[in-house]
């Protein structure tokens, strides 16, 4: 209870650190590039590395490559939805979450069947 | 495109919003920790490259703009379109992203972890820029291509010589 309380609470405070410095730049095109930052991770792997070690933080370091490359069909997606059809962001970037779980999966179970 | 950083425009966030991003980018990095938990770090390690900021900034930004062009009647609404510049600087940032679990994945079993973050991190800012200019400067070449061949000079008795080719 107490790591996921932590995690909460390091994984907030970074993540709102990179959302503040965003805020701050422009062109917005450029600060968008915040919006792919590695929060999360920077926020978890050392309490990974402490918990179980640096062999299991490195396997998930290696998912999270396929999980970038889902981030980005998920945004060029979100970005083509907003920009040519004129769309909210609320809608679209929350409804292509699941686009993003989607090719986040897709690419992990295709990458299996590949090297097994 | 000259890169600027405005600090006087943290003033337009309020402090809900700011809650609202500390409570979402929580909630996704305690999941992560807990799906792996539950189904190994092979699956948790998707979620290290979760979208966490992005919904809620791309909205933030969203409301920021209309708010802005109702403030200044006569302004068009581009606030979809601001959203959408936003979402295509992440696909670049995403690049960076993978490039950063790349570092993470060959040198965390090797070097100490503040250093692998520390490198990995400066690896996904360099990677990120290079692709956000990279594409700057194909889409600036692209544009003048487009430019050049539907604004072409028309030569003189080209329209003709078309007009008979297409009859």
């Amino acid at each position: 209870m107490i790591e996921i309380l932590l995690r909460v609470v390091i994984g907030g405070i970074v993540v709102s650190a990179f959302a503040t410095i965003a805020d701050t730049l422009k062109p917005k095109s450029f600060a968008g590039l915040l919006g792919a930052a590695p929060s999360v991770a920077l926020a978890t792997v050392v309490l990974t590395v402490k918990e179980h070690g640096a062999m299991y933080a490195s396997i998930e370091a290696r998912s999270m490559i396929l999980g970038a490359v889902a981030f980005f069909i998920y945004a060029s997606v979100a970005s083509r939805l907003m920009m040519r059809k004129k769309w909210p962001a609320l809608p679209v970037s929350s409804l292509a979450l699941l686009l993003w779980l989607g090719a986040a999966l897709g690419l992990w179970f295709g990458f299996h069947k590949l090297t097994s | 495109m000259k890169i600027d950083a405005n600090i006087a425009a943290l003033k337009r966030t309020k402090w809900q919003e700011y809650l609202v991003r500390f409570i979402f980018g929580g909630a996704v990095t305690a999941l992560a920790g807990i799906i792996a938990k539950q189904y190994g770090p092979e699956i948790g390690g998707l979620f290290l490259a979760t979208p966490a900021i992005f919904p809620a900034a791309a909205t933030l930004l969203e409301k920021h703009e209309e708010k802005n062009a109702r403030r200044q009647s006569g302004r068009e609404v581009r606030a979809h379109e601001l959203a959408g510049v936003d979402a295509a600087g992440a696909a670049m940032g995403s690049i960076g992203l993978a490039a950063f679990a790349v570092v993470v994945w060959q040198m965390l079993p090797r070097y100490p972890v503040a250093l692998v973050l520390s490198a990995a991190t400066l690896v996904w800012f360099a990677v990120a820029v290079m692709m956000w200019l990279a594409r700057k400067i194909v889409w600036r070449s692209l544009r003048a291509k487009i430019r050049k061949r539907w604004h072409r000079p028309v030569v003189a008795g080209e329209f003709s010589r078309r007009k008979r080719s297409h009859p």
